[in-house]
């Protein structure tokens, strides 16, 4: 119990709480550009540019991705990739066949 | 007398070595584990994507079928089964077992309710019909069909892993319990934090496309 911790890369209980704030907040924020049709033809684009913020909250703060070295920095980008360019592949062919 | 306290604190910097090394290990597999779901849920996204570009009228028309409070609620008790196990996870490193049993308690209470809220939705369309391959469904349009045999498919597997991570949250709550996980000896739940939080993500990405691109 006495063991020094301060040097440990724990965030403080408040400091998730924020990101938690955070969250719920794009969650409203999200729910309403959709329900009012705010964005109108560019709503796909809207919802996902959000959703992924909200991602990259959870994968930086609660995942402490922040506090991770190049190894798997350098890994969830290659995955990252790997998928977009999938998809993106995928779509240049069904688009122009 | 010099000697042997050099030679231990030798020996204690050492084991801390070895089990940092073991830490990073533990914790770089995990990351490898996630990046394995992440290309097998990006299969169904991709899946949804094409679909959706052939039929964006059907997909507009069916997501307006889909129960958005319900979705918006589940949304929350995930976002916040997130926060809980975060917590938890820093309060057994500050040495706060207490506090980090009942956060890890909480995050398995959010999970099952967001497994009974998904039992009522999926009830609700299954009354009305809607279900792989139900007669009602393999009447509408194409596009339709598509949609909910996705909605299915991906809300379905994205379900499967919540149960799987709350039983894994409860096999982290015993061995906190014993003693097993730490604050010196904590990866497993990290871990375990981890894969939660990778879910929530799916989650995230699954609400948007499901509930509210209309």
């Amino acid at each position: 119990m006495d063991r020094d911790t301060s040097r440990e890369p724990t965030a403080g209980y408040v400091h998730y709480a924020l990101i938690w704030a955070a969250l719920v907040a794009l969650l409203i924020m999200t729910i309403a550009v959709a329900r009012l049709s705010l964005l109108a033809n560019y709503s796909v684009l809207g919802s996902l540019s959000i959703a992924t913020v909200k991602a990259g909250l959870v994968l930086i703060y609660f995942m402490h991705l922040k506090h991770e070295g190049r190894v798997v920095k350098g890994m969830l980008l290659l995955a990252v990739a790997a998928l977009f360019f999938i998809i993106a592949l995928t779509f240049v062919d069904v688009w122009y066949r | 007398m010099a000697i042997g306290k050099e030679s231990n604190t030798g020996a204690a910097a050492s084991a801390e070595a070895q089990e940092g090394i073991d830490y990073t290990g533990k914790k770089i597999g995990m990351w490898l584990f996630l990046f394995t779901e992440l290309l097998f849920f990006g299969g169904m996204f991709l899946l949804y994507s094409v679909f959706r570009s052939q039929y964006p009228a059907e997909f507009h028309a069916a997501a307006q079928e889909e129960n958005l409070l319900l979705g918006s609620i589940n949304t929350t008790v995930l976002l916040t089964s997130s926060l809980t196990i975060a917590v938890a996870i820093a309060a057994i490193r500050k040495g706060n077992k207490m506090l980090s049993l009942y956060m890890q308690a909480a995050t398995i209470v959010f999970g099952i309710c967001f497994l009974v809220i998904k039992y009522f939705e999926w009830s609700a369309k299954i009354s009305m019909g809607i279900y792989p391959d139900s007669p009602a469904l393999l009447n509408r349009e194409k596009g339709d069909i598509l949609f909910f045999s996705l909605y299915y498919v991906m809300t379905g597997i994205h379900g499967v892993h919540v149960l799987i991570g709350v039983i894994a949250i409860a096999i982290m709550f015993v061995y906190t319990r014993r003693g097993v996980i730490d604050r010196d000896n904590f990866a497993k739940l990290e871990n375990t934090g981890l894969y939660w939080h990778f879910v929530d993500i799916v989650w995230i990405y699954l609400f948007p496309l499901f509930y509210l691109i209309t």
